[in-house]
């Protein structure tokens, strides 16, 4: 791999960028690899990465439907934080957050994280007292998360709407300065190209149609482009992972939504950090083209249709102006939708299945992206040594058999 | 202020009258019926903008919203607006505009340096540098993002209002162009309900543009004229102008944005909206979006003065603008000729007529020919020159392959280039609404194929070019889709129409350049500055999917969305992969169309109707008493009663005290309230509560827990027995609509066959607890039918009979460990029965007392708060609350659930009490606790603190908590780790206050 750098450009400029050589090889897929990645985006991609660098298996392939990051690591708005609630939550996202924070220089790809902070805002007490829950959790395990008054959340973004007569006023916020967003293209590209120079063979437009099977393990895979033989099989599928599972007959506790977001037009620059609110419901941040980055929840009902019901971009826009009322004049510029996987619990999945050789990484729901380089990491290391990672053992399938959930969605109730 | 460059007569503008506008401080003056594309061109002003990335000067491209250079920022402070085309903006007295992502001034800009700086930074450059020192990022991005952005946001809340309407019809069409208004006459006559929405101030279309085309023996604007008469004057019709059909949804569902005052500009009155949202089901849709032209790929081809020759005909005809005095006209097609044609009938004068075609023999090159217009076939623009604005091109004869120039180029000086590349029918909304699209290869152009919703194309957004043809597809579209929504009626005879002939284009994508091509600035995308060198190199270091190929060089990804530049882009990626058009693909469109303002996708659901607010009956009588109020969800309650002088803490203290020692009364009425009726009532209850409800008599309240499937707790409250079939369950305030949605889910899904129906009646009564050791006593006072004696009405149960001289339902339960009543009533006589009450008290002292006093109350009883004690991890058993789970049922919701491996592990969260060291201290709710507090971070946690509270009867502070294996720590020390301090707490049971219980009895 030749490496990137300014010198590299100019370099490059005086033969009219033509030496520029392919970031990454489109190979015809091998007959037999020791272990195929299924879904070539920013986790699968990870995957294979770390298979190569950490444990020496190179001979290694990506299988993608359609093109890399095509699926929800092309469409998603790119926060990056790591103040989860609960211990084993917060030490898979942290494990993330800080390969992050050298993650260019490790893929000679520039991610753009920009460490530009992410604040979640308090609206009622019951808002008040779960944050501060979260920020007191965050503080015990070494996490970086600051408490805002109201008055701070005021100095820190000025734009907020801050009255107290509003019909749901911001009372306080927590806020993780290390906390951001990223490119998410540049994730995709970074890793495959990083991956594919440590001979993994990435292969677009091949779908994989089923998985095959003897006596218990895994053999390799039908695709699109042939049948591909392999001994190790990770499953990391998002929006699709039942779809695939249920290729080798295994039912996941998962449930596939639209996922929508927007953006404005790009504007000068004006908001310099990640705003959330949970109860307002939406959060926004801009762009460095200066687009606002606009998202909410879910669609309530479940497709695999990439697209959702205008009545929840609706909703995002009420909750947008609410909070940000001089981005009524702003324009919605493209709105889309990705489909999410989801669990029970809003914990996802990174787990060896009840098939031998087969691995499976889903479930990240609606924020997965953050934990792209962590997930990847420790998913490489339960393929590789066919156990897990003891920071992703307890995001087992089995703890939905046991009842060991990680529930991160905390009461959805309010009190009394 | 005269118009310098304003043709002596013609166009759709009144010319007896004048506007006066500024662009950039300058003032000028235009006309009605002018765009401020078309008043700047009228003024000689062609330069109105910078790009993207370098910065380059830019002008007017286009007459139509596809326009991707003239971005201006339009009016000033809270009302400016970004990045508007200005070829959209309707001109009015006053306008104020400026130029957008230049500085110090739009003549000289010092982001040009990035012009200059551009052989280094190519597609992508940002992916491979930037990279050192590892948080050297945040730097570089700070100025990137300076650089990026185009224009400003405006500087406060948006003063205008936005409104919503939501529609049925029959037909929709979408384009009042050509095509569009016959389908809509079509449909109309048949009697369908139609809508009919353009985009722009008049109906028309291209037509408005064609001095050349007659409909019927008469000029094409006397056709749009009378069709839009006969279309105004039919009732089923809603014609839409300055509409915008932005988004095709799912099950022919559209949205469209009016510009309802937008064009008014100060004079608009104040009773309108500024824009309105609407929001259409049709039965069936006509898309009749028109076509766009293609603008021709070739070396410096952005220059202020370059435009679309379609566009300039525009200016010409519509406007009555002179945009230029020297035109040259690049094309490969006979249209190019008809621009000029119009140029040369204009005063025009027309250098050169460049054809990149070997030889043009249709009518238009003939006439052209005839007119003494030069003509270069063959050829080919490899460069242009002049800074803010083209004042050459040079060209050359383009060899036979088209991908190279024979022999030396040669200059011709204009100050106009008019290109013309084809035309692109406008599928865009045919794309949003999942259609496919099918290859024509003879004109390179994407037309609709199969679709999968109700509609029908018509006219050039189907591939259509003469107006003949758009007219009869347009007529028949309008009568199919009629016929389809149920209208039957007869096909329309055809119009005779005389226009000039204009076959199809020759594809032509990229003229070879005279330098380099990675020097030569062939734009394909000229707002985010893609050149055809970009999708080269994008191309060779393997992003070839077109969605690679758009995300890595951003072509396509502006406020366009590509509308000018996504089909050149496609083209020059395949020619350079030697594939077919469609095996590299098409782009997907996505919503909307053109950018929609926030405002109007918002509507009037912000500020105070942003969520509801719910207040309960009683709501005044605490306001006019002094409460504060706290957000419970949508339900705005009295959180305390302050007297003067007194701060919470006072208050609080006052208001505990006083439910413990005389008679507290509390507006309960947000508790969800839900009656469940039907034979089945029971059994129904039994599935869903941990604890058993066959056998409980009439006239009987029982606490019950509700699980989730997962066995964790999700809801509590008290149901109450009214007959053998009738019961009335409360739920938590915040939690009523998700328990309601999900008993419904049950009855409906999961056990269709018990008869059971389910009404909320949480807004139907309210409810009113007194409290405290008088309480008895005060309903005494005020009911004569209901015995209120310890043995003739104990604790859970209800009697029914009048309070205050109204009917109520009385129930004795409380949840304070007080004696306790809760009356229900009509929630008309809500606040009636309270001031009785009130009156009444005022012997006992009556107190009225908030919620936080009331979250005081039952944490000295160690009750627990669904969402705050628990939080989706707690068991009953967590809770110390097994005895509320049946052992012998054989299931309920979250049964299964209770014996799995983790339900019964050692070690759970169980919920204890804690109590601080110093009586004084008040633990902070959310904080955690520790075994031995270390002095840095992480710290193994044993759970949080959930409730925290100085109680007034203690006299100390009281706290809540759940720990690992908590039972089995009390009588522990345990810490408290905060910030600035560590906090030392004893483990105690949960229970503060009265232990046994025996108040609530007494
Ligand atoms: C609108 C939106 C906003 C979001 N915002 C955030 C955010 O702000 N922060 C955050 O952390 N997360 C966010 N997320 C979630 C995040 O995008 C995902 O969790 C994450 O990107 C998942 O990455 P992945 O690599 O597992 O999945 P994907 O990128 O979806 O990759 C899965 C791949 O598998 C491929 N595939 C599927 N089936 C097959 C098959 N049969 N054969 C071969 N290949 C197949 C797909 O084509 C796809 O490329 C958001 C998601 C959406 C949709």
């Amino acid at each position: 791999m030749r490496r990137y750098s300014i010198l590299a450009l100019a370099r490059n400029a005086l033969g009219y960028h033509e030496g520029w050589e392919r970031a990454w090889r489109a190979p015809e897929p091998k007959p037999e690899y020791d272990a195929i990645i299924v879904g070539g985006g920013g986790h699968g991609l990870a995957t294979a990465y770390y298979l190569a660098k950490e444990h020496g298996i190179t001979n290694v392939a990506v299988l993608e439907k359609g093109w890399l990051g095509g699926g929800n690591t092309g469409r998603n708005t790119t926060i990056v934080r790591s103040n989860y609630l609960w211990d084993e939550s917060a030490a898979l996202y942290e494990h993330s957050l800080k390969i992050w924070e050298g993650l260019s220089q490790e893929l000679n790809y520039n991610v753009m994280f920009s460490q530009r902070g992410v604040m979640n805002l308090a609206h009622n007490l019951h808002d008040l007292r779960e944050l501060k829950r979260r920020a007191h959790a965050n503080r015990l395990n070494g996490i970086d998360c600051d408490f805002l008054s109201r008055e701070q959340v005021g100095e820190y973004c000025p734009l907020i709407n801050l009255s107290p007569d509003i019909r749901h006023p911001v009372l306080g916020a927590t806020l993780q300065r290390r906390g951001g967003v990223a490119r998410h293209d540049a994730v995709a590209w970074g890793f495959a190209r990083a991956a594919d120079a440590r001979g993994v063979d990435i292969i677009q437009n091949c779908e994989v149609t089923g998985i095959l099977r003897e006596g218990g393990r895994v053999t390799g895979v039908e695709t699109s482009r042939g049948t591909i033989r392999a001994k190790k099989i990770g499953l990391v599928t998002a929006g699709h992972s039942s779809v695939l599972a249920g290729m080798a007959g295994i039912r996941l506790p998962v449930e596939s939504h639209p996922l929508q977001a927007l953006v404005s037009e790009p504007v000068k620059p004006i908001l310099d950090t990640v705003v959330m609110s949970n109860t307002v419901h939406a959060y926004v941040s801009q762009s460095d083209k200066g687009e606002m980055v606009i998202g909410a929840g879910i669609d309530p009902y479940v497709s695999y249709s990439q697209r959702g019901g205008f009545n929840v971009v609706q909703d995002t826009l009420h909750a947008i102006v609410e909070m940000f009322p001089m981005f009524s004049r702003l324009r919605m510029l493209r709105q889309w939708g990705g489909i999410v996987d989801t669990c029970p619990d809003a914990s996802p999945i990174l787990s060896k299945t009840p098939i031998e050789g087969l691995y499976i990484n889903c479930g990240w729901g609606t924020g997965g992206f953050k934990a792209t380089p962590g997930s990847g990491h420790v998913f490489a290391h339960t393929i590789a040594r066919d156990e897990p990672h003891p920071l992703n053992a307890p995001f087992s399938l089995e703890r939905f058999t046991t009842g060991r959930l990680v529930d991160e969605h905390g009461a959805a109730a309010v009190a009394h | 202020m005269s118009q310098s460059h304003r043709l002596p007569a013609g166009g759709r503008i009144d010319r007896s009258r004048s506007l006066s506008f500024t662009f950039d401080g300058t003032r000028y003056s235009g006309h009605p019926g002018d765009t401020l594309a078309s008043a700047l061109i009228a003024n000689g002003v062609h330069l109105v903008g910078r790009s993207f990335k370098y910065h380059r000067p830019r002008g007017i491209l286009t007459a139509g919203s596809e326009e991707p250079n003239a971005l201006i920022q339009l009016g000033l402070g809270n009302r400016t607006e970004p990045n508007i085309r200005a070829t959209q903006i309707e001109l009015y007295d006053g306008l104020t505009a400026a130029s957008q992502n230049r500085f110090p001034s739009l003549e000289f800009d010092l982001g040009a340096v990035n012009d200059t700086l551009s052989p280094l930074i190519p597609a992508g450059f940002y992916y491979k540098t930037f990279m050192w020192p590892q948080r050297g990022w945040m730097t570089y991005e700070r100025a990137i993002r300076r650089m990026a952005g185009l224009g400003r946001a405006p500087d406060g809340p948006d003063p205008d209002r936005y409104e919503y309407r939501h529609a049925h019809c029959d037909v929709l069409v979408a384009g009042g162009g050509a095509a569009g208004l016959a389908a809509a006459l079509a449909a109309g006559r048949a009697g369908a309900r139609v809508i009919i929405a353009d985009e722009q101030a008049e109906m028309g279309g291209w037509l408005l543009s064609e001095g050349d085309t007659e409909i019927s023996a008469k000029p094409a604007v006397d056709w749009v004229e009378k069709a839009v008469t006969e279309l105004a004057g039919m009732e089923n019709v809603t014609l839409l102008r300055r509409t915008t059909a932005f988004g095709y949804y799912d099950h022919n569902w559209l949205g469209l944005a009016e510009r309802v005052t937008d064009h008014l500009g100060p004079y608009a009155a104040d009773h309108l909206p500024r824009q309105r949202l609407w929001q259409v089901r049709a039965k069936q849709v006509v898309l009749a979006t028109g076509a766009i032209e293609r603008p021709l790929v070739f070396g410096q081809n952005d220059r202020p003065g370059i435009m679309l020759a379609a566009s300039l005909r525009s200016y010409i005809s519509r406007y009555g603008a002179r945009p230029g005095k020297a035109l040259v006209v690049f094309t490969n097609n006979d249209s190019g000729y008809r621009t000029a044609l119009a140029a040369h009938h204009a005063g025009i004068g027309v250098a050169a007529i460049i054809d990149s075609r070997a030889e043009a023999s249709g009518p238009l090159p003939q006439s052209a020919r005839a007119a003494g217009l030069r003509i270069y076939e063959g050829h080919a623009i490899i460069a242009t020159t002049g800074r803010l604005r083209v004042d050459s091109v040079r060209l050359g004869r383009l060899a036979a392959s088209g991908d190279r120039i024979e022999g030396a180029g040669f200059g011709i000086p204009c100050d106009l280039v008019a290109m013309s590349g084809g035309w692109n029918p406008n599928v865009s909304l045919f794309s949003q609404s999942r259609g496919k699209l099918d290859f024509r290869a003879e004109d390179g152009v994407f037309v609709p194929g199969q679709s999968f919703q109700p509609l029908r194309s018509a006219g050039a957004c189907n591939g259509v070019l003469s107006t003949a043809d758009c007219l009869a597809e347009g007529f028949a579209a309008g009568a199919e889709a009629a016929r389809e929504a149920g209208f039957a009626n007869r096909k329309p005879a055809a119009l005779k129409v005389t226009e000039p002939d204009c076959p199809a284009a020759a594809p032509f994508w990229l003229a070879p350049p005279e330098k380099p091509l990675a020097r030569a600035k062939c734009f394909v995308d000229f707002q985010n500055d893609v050149t055809a060198a970009d999708l080269k190199l994008a191309v060779r270091e393997g992003f070839q999917s077109v969605e690679h190929v758009k995300r890595y060089t951003t072509t396509g990804m502006g406020t366009d969305q590509g509308r000018t530049s996504n089909v050149n882009a496609l083209a020059i990626v395949s020619a350079t992969l030697g594939m077919e058009m469609p095996a590299v693909g098409t782009t997907t469109f996505r919503p909307p169309y053109t950018p929609t303002s926030f405002g109007a996708i918002a509507g009037r659901n912000i500020g105070a109707l942003f969520d509801p607010v719910r207040r309960t009956p009683i709501h005044e009588w605490h306001a006019a008493h002094g409460a504060k109020f706290e957000n419970v969800g949508q339900w705005v309650r009295a959180w305390y009663y302050p007297k003067p002088g007194e701060d919470m803490h006072a208050a609080v203290n006052r208001e505990v005290k006083a439910a413990r020692t005389g008679v507290g009364i509390l507006d309960a009425s947000t508790l969800g309230k839900i009656m469940v009726k039907g034979p089945d009532a029971a059994e129904f209850l039994n599935r869903v509560y941990t604890n058993s409800w066959l056998k409980l008599g009439i006239g009987k309240a029982r606490y019950g827990l509700m699980l989730g499937e997962d066995g964790m707790v999700r809801d509590d409250g008290v149901t109450v027995r009214l007959g053998e079939d009738r019961f009335l369950m409360s739920t938590t305030t915040g939690n009523a609509a998700t328990v309601m949605t999900s008993l419904e889910d049950y009855l409906q899904t999961e056990w269709p066959e018990l008869k059971v129906y389910l009404t909320s009646v949480t807004e139907q009564y309210a409810t009113i607890t007194i409290n405290g050791p008088k309480s008895r006593e005060l309903l005494a006072a005020l009911t004569d039918d209901i015995d209120t004696g310890n043995e003739a009405f104990p604790h859970m149960s209800l009697r029914e009979g009048t309070v205050a001289g109204v009917p109520a339902r009385v129930i004795r339960i409380s949840f304070t460990g007080e004696l306790s009543f809760e009356i229900n009533v009509r929630a008309s006589q809500g606040k009636a029965v309270w001031e009785a009450l009130i009156e009444a008290g005022a012997p006992f002292d009556i107190t009225p007392y908030g919620t936080e006093a009331m979250h005081v109350l039952r944490a000295e009883k160690g009750f627990i708060i669904v969402g705050q004690e628990t939080d989706g991890s707690m068991t009953p058993d967590d809770l110390g609350m097994g005895w509320a789970v049946s052992k012998v049922k054989p299931d309920f919701v979250g049964k299964r659930s209770l014996t799995r491996s983790d339900t019964v592990r050692e070690g759970r969260k169980q919920l204890v009490g804690l109590l601080t060291e110093d009586p004084k201290e008040v633990l902070e709710e959310g904080a955690h606790v520790v075994q031995v507090a270390l002095q840095q971070p992480p710290m193994a946690m044993l759970g949080h603190v959930t409730s925290s509270y100085y109680s007034p009867n203690l006299e100390r502070s009281i706290a809540l908590a759940v720990l690992k294996g908590g039972r089995a720590l009390i009588g522990k020390t345990l810490s408290v780790p905060m910030p600035d301090k560590v906090i030392k707490v004893t483990v105690t049971e949960p229970v503060f206050f009265d232990p046994k219980g025996e108040r609530a009895n007494g």
